[in-house]
């Protein structure tokens, strides 16, 4: 068996090696040498890129991408729960509910991202309508700010959250709960006491398949922040197109990959396994 | 608390849908204002005259049909594999490339590229957003397999073995025909994960090989069209209803193979 | 005779447990040999080995004197049927019953073709060729499965425990035809079953494994009347245990009168009995507390709960094992 075992290993090995493993190690590469003329690199070897990831001017980049990703990931999971706890409590249908819930998130990212713009642009519906009801007499800035991202990535992710939710309160027992209320424990203290508790290595999932992902997010805060909202993943898209600085925008890729491993094998240990 | 949970997803559910429900409405809107003027198929038909769009379109659908043809093979070769027998490396490598942001991907994929093209004197063009997106999208389909063949009984490979099929026509006779709705299923996720892809695309697609994501982007960034309305509600319903597909075929099947 | 299949010294360890501990038999051609034991005994796992899905730590097994220990299943001229048939779920009938002789490439279409018909006939299921497994009974599907290993003429026919997932009822109409489906085809048969019964009704020469050790190996008769050890004893009926000897229930007598002085007999109480169909089980109890159960071919039981009855058997009757238990 292991001559067909490396045969059909072969090829998965071969393109995780070159087209996932070779492009990390040439970035990692490129952020020791300098900027090119023309955008690329080129020699001398250097540690300047990394002086200027940890300049205090990109530091809020960092702050506010840390910042945006913790509260869209808490909001995720403050909406998520209730919802995942209802498919898990619905008899008959779970998997309908379940599968409506995944659904947007197979259609297109981007045109999601979109269809919020439509609504929240000062010209856009929310705006026109409460205009037109008379109930504010100027637009509002709906758009083009943190709260539109977090908007806008807890719209995109909380699918994402809920799914591994699910899988861990469907495996609860329902008696839990009513042993609880028997006992006397509020609905509020059922959930704090029993439910969260048990559903830890569905929460930490969640968390982590939503948190990594807005830490690097590039679509939301670039449409929906409007380029005024900066964040890692529009830093270095910047840095490798008009820029060009490839070698400072390579130092903060990499940074994100170190911040993304922590945080994985951190929160992953005590998760649940994906694949 | 609990009395409302039906409330409160009800308006869970609103939250997910409305925005794609009111850009659907809002493209039959015979005016470029948020405002309903009436009724039209306008901006549908400009679509289809747009040409921009629509070789945008056939680039994405080549390069997804592309990139799904060859990631499901190789990835269904794999996971096979991979149920067969652990390999730590590449599963926790799989697993990376899941949780690696697209960003990060991108660009080193840019400049890997980039640094390959010096010695082999080619350009970025489709058949780079090919390879790029076979190396995001191999993950998913092994996922799929993966899952696939939990459920899988075995002793069906066993008794293929037993009555004299060797391994590879174990694999081929008897495991592939039963896999199939689930490999089907892990190239309709494939498609549509390639279709809609914009950041990795973006950064290493040549001058020529602009993608229906890039130009929806580019007029997204100018402002709201009903243009793009339109396509955005005709590119919803047809990646949705290849996800139903795809999840009738996952139902179907799951009764065949399972173990007893 | 030279033996089609031998086993020598086959043993199997996980690092959890010992499987299979050295195990030795040799099996006639043409013969019909059971395996008997409870679960866990290591009975499947010797199959498994036969069959090739999994390699002995050490030991041999030797095909008409050759060894195949170190060849794969496809290489083997053995074949299983799975206890749960394991039937291709995509595949009608007649491809599942030909699927072997297609990997196998020496017969030409129509060869295929003819054979097939035949083993369908040989198992009673022509007429269903072009079903699929899904839309035929359980019993119909252990045909199937019969018919696809038998097609291709093994040296040996694996059978693991493949009455199990049958209604009592059709396990014993199936005990007949598998037992006359095999002096048919002549091919010897290792059958593998957690029931006695079974084994003793079937097989030509049975074995009893217990932990994965041979406990015995011999013709049914022979395990049963003397069995060489408790546990073989136990395992293959009931034994009634008085003072250290056994006695089985059939062989136990019980009356109210004393049968006088040339048996010895032990005084009971009758606690109770057991209408069991074609005869009564009668459980006494001892002075000295052992319990004591006799076998009366009758519908009813004579005696009543708390009646003092004399037990007693013939000398010849008595369970001994070479060795103290």
């Amino acid at each position: 068996m292991s001559r067909l075992r490396i045969a059909f290993l072969t090829p998965t090995a071969a393109v995780m090696g070159l087209l996932f493993f070779a492009p990390l190690l040439i970035v990692f590469a490129y952020s020791f040498l300098t900027r090119g003329a023309y955008g690329g690199v080129m020699r001398p070897w250097t540690l300047e890129a990394y002086d200027r990831v940890f300049d205090p001017l990109y530091g809020h980049i960092l702050w506010r991408s840390l910042w945006i990703a913790a509260v869209s990931t808490f909001l995720c999971l403050a909406l998520g729960l209730p919802l995942a706890l209802y498919i898990a409590r619905s008899a008959s249908y779970k998997t309908l509910l379940l599968n409506l819930v995944m659904l947007p998130f197979w259609t297109s990212f981007l045109i999601r991202t979109y269809a919020w713009m439509f609504l929240l642009r000062d010209t856009g519906l929310i705006n026109t309508a409460l205009e037109s009801l008379h109930l504010i007499r100027a637009p509002f800035p709906l758009l083009f700010n943190s709260g539109a991202v977090i908007l806008g990535l807890v719209y995109g992710y909380l699918p994402f959250m809920v799914l591994p939710l699910y899988a861990t309160l469907e495996k609860l027992d329902p008696s839990l709960l009513d042993a609880a209320a028997d006992l006397g424990a509020s609905p509020g203290i059922s959930l704090w006491r029993v439910i969260i508790p048990l559903s830890k290595s569905g929460m930490i999932a969640g968390c982590l398949l939503v948190f990594i992902p807005c830490l690097g997010a590039f679509l939301t805060p670039d449409l929906m922040g409007g380029g005024k909202t900066v964040m890692i993943g529009n830093l270095v898209q910047n840095q490798f197109t008009t820029a060009r600085d490839w070698p400072f925008g390579a130092a903060i890729s990499l940074w994100l990959m170190v911040l993304v491993l922590f945080v994985t094998a951190f929160l992953g240990r005590k998760g649940e396994e994906l694949i | 608390m609990k009395r409302f949970l039906p409330e409160y997803a009800a308006a869970a559910y609103l939250f997910l849908y409305s925005p794609l429900v009111v850009l659907g409405i809002f493209s039959f809107n015979s005016s470029k204002v948020a405002i309903w003027r009436g009724f039209t198929w306008d901006w549908y038909i400009r679509v289809f005259q747009n040409s921009a769009l629509l070789d945008a379109t056939l680039n994405s659908l080549i390069i997804a049909c592309a990139a799904t043809l060859v990631s499901t093979i190789i990835g269904t070769l794999a996971g096979y594999a991979l149920w067969k027998k652990r390999s730590p490396i590449l599963t926790n490598s799989l697993y990376l490339s899941l949780m690696t942001p697209e960003i990060v991907a991108g660009v080193s994929l840019l400049a890997f590229f980039e640094w390959l093209f010096r010695f082999l004197h080619v350009q970025l063009g489709m058949h780079t957003v090919i390879l790029a997106h076979v190396s995001f999208c191999l993950v998913y389909v092994v996922i799929v397999i993966l899952a696939r063949l939990r459920t899988f009984d075995s002793s069906l490979e066993e008794a293929a073995l037993d009555l004299g099929a060797t391994e590879w026509q174990v694999f081929r006779y008897v495991t592939v025909p039963m896999l199939l709705p689930g490999i089907i299923a892990a190239a309709l996720l494939c498609f549509t994960v390639s279709f809609d892809d914009y950041v990795i695309t973006s950064l290493v697609a040549g001058v020529n090989s602009e993608t229906l994501p890039m130009v929806i982007y580019a007029m997204a960034r100018k402002g709201v069209s009903p243009e793009v309305n339109a396509l955005s509600v005709m590119i919803t319903v047809g990646l949705g209803v290849l996800i139903l597909l795809a999840g009738r075929l996952e139902q179907r099947s799951g009764g065949k193979a399972r173990r007893p | 005779m030279e033996s089609v299949l031998e086993l020598r010294d086959l043993t199997k360890h996980y690092p959890t447990h010992q499987a299979v501990n050295c195990i030795s038999l040799c099996i006639k051609p043409g013969e019909f040999f059971s395996l008997v034991g409870p679960s866990g005994c290591g009975k499947t796992t010797t199959l498994r080995l036969i069959a090739g899905f999994e390699a002995p730590t050490s030991g041999e097994i030797l095909l008409n004197g050759n060894s195949v220990t170190s060849l794969p299943p496809y290489r083997r001229d053995v074949n299983t049927v799975f206890q749960s048939y394991a039937l291709f779920p995509h595949l009608t009938v007649v491809q599942n019953v030909a699927f072997g002789l297609e990997r196998r490439r020496r017969e030409s279409k129509i060869e295929i073709r003819e054979k097939v018909k035949r083993a369908l006939a040989l198992v009673q299921l022509s007429g269903k060729e072009s079903r699929l497994p899904s839309q035929i009974s359980g019993g119909e599907r252990q045909r199937v499965a019969l018919a696809r290993s038998l097609v291709l003429e093994p040296q040996v026919l694996l059978l693991d425990e493949p009455l199990s997932a049958l209604d009592p009822k059709l396990r014993k109409q199936m005990r007949g035809e598998l037992k006359s489906l095999q002096r048919r085809v002549g091919i010897a048969f290792l059958f593998v079953t957690h029931d006695q019964e079974e084994a003793l009704s079937l097989s030509d020469r049975m074995a009893v494994m217990n932990g994965g050790r041979l406990e015995q190996i011999g013709a049914p008769r022979e395990l049963y009347q003397q069995p060489k050890s408790r546990f073989a004893a136990e395992f293959l009926g009931e034994v009634n245990w008085i003072n250290g000897t056994g006695v089985r229930p059939e062989a136990t007598r019980i009356s109210s009168n004393s049968p006088g002085d040339s048996v010895s007999s032990f005084t009971a109480v009758v606690e109770g009995s057991t209408f069991l169909g074609d005869c009564v089980h009668v459980q006494t109890r001892l002075p000295d507390g052992a319990q004591c159960t006799a076998e009366l071919r009758r519908q009813e039981c004579p005696f009543r709960t708390g009646d003092p009855v004399y037990v007693w058997w013939h000398a010849s009757d008595e369970l001994h094992f070479p060795i103290n238990d």
